[in-house]
């Protein structure tokens, strides 16, 4: 495995960190969690109706590598909102509950379309999967 | 395999000053939940917090520990 292909994927995530105000880097997708620790997260997020972009980091273990490279947190999922992290899903609940989640994120919890949130939400993994593809 | 004994001892000896209290959450000995209570805490923010527990187990978070829930907090 070359240091190209891992700053590829290393560019591709900083990219759709940077180009996305929300985004979350969760195992599964958002219909389909792959860990309780995402369910729990996308479900905060749902609650609030917050538009979210969401990459799903099991079908290359680089992304997961590289990511927590970048953000210097360990565990799955990461919450980014204009660029900086958040939090997992412990920091995101416990914001959810204290109402922080609904400020940080700028939503009063009835004002988002879904419509928007699930083309978001799938705008973004073509980018991380066109590049695993290439490498597969 | 980690218990949450050890857990608890490894926080407190990683972060001077800090108490834990730590749960096996499944009983498998690799899903743990940890309210750790630190001076350290103090002026820093959630992510900073947890980072200071997490830094204390390295890659063994996500590997041999698969997850470690966190409630950081600073003593009132």
């Amino acid at each position: 495995m070359s240091d190209t292909e891992h700053n590829q994927i290393r560019e591709a995530i900083t990219q759709a960190i940077s180009e996305h105000e929300t985004i979350l880097f969760m195992k599964g997708t958002p219909d389909a969690p792959a860990c309780g620790f995402s369910a729990r997260t996308v479900a905060a997020l749902q609650a609030l109706q917050a538009p979210f972009a969401a990459v799903d980091v099991l079908p290359d273990p680089r992304i997961r590598e590289e990511l927590s490279t970048i953000s210097q947190w360990p565990t799955i999922p990461q919450l980014f909102v204009k660029g900086e992290l958040v939090g997992g899903c412990d920091i995101v609940m416990e914001m959810y509950e204290s109402g922080e989640l609904a400020q940080t994120l700028g939503v009063d919890g009835d004002g988002a379309d879904e419509r928007e949130q699930r083309d978001e939400a799938h705008a973004v993994a073509p980018g991380l999967t066109q590049i695993e593809n290439r490498l597969g | 395999m980690p218990n949450a004994e050890e857990i608890k001892q490894r926080i407190e000896a990683g972060i001077p000053g800090a108490s834990a209290e730590v749960e096996d959450w499944t009983g498998g000995g690799d899903h743990f939940r940890a309210t750790v209570t630190a001076e350290a805490f103090a002026g820093r923010s959630r992510i900073e917090q947890h980072r200071l527990v997490y830094d204390v187990f390295g890659a063994e978070i996500g590997g041999l520990i698969h997850a470690l829930s966190l409630k950081t907090q600073s003593p009132r």
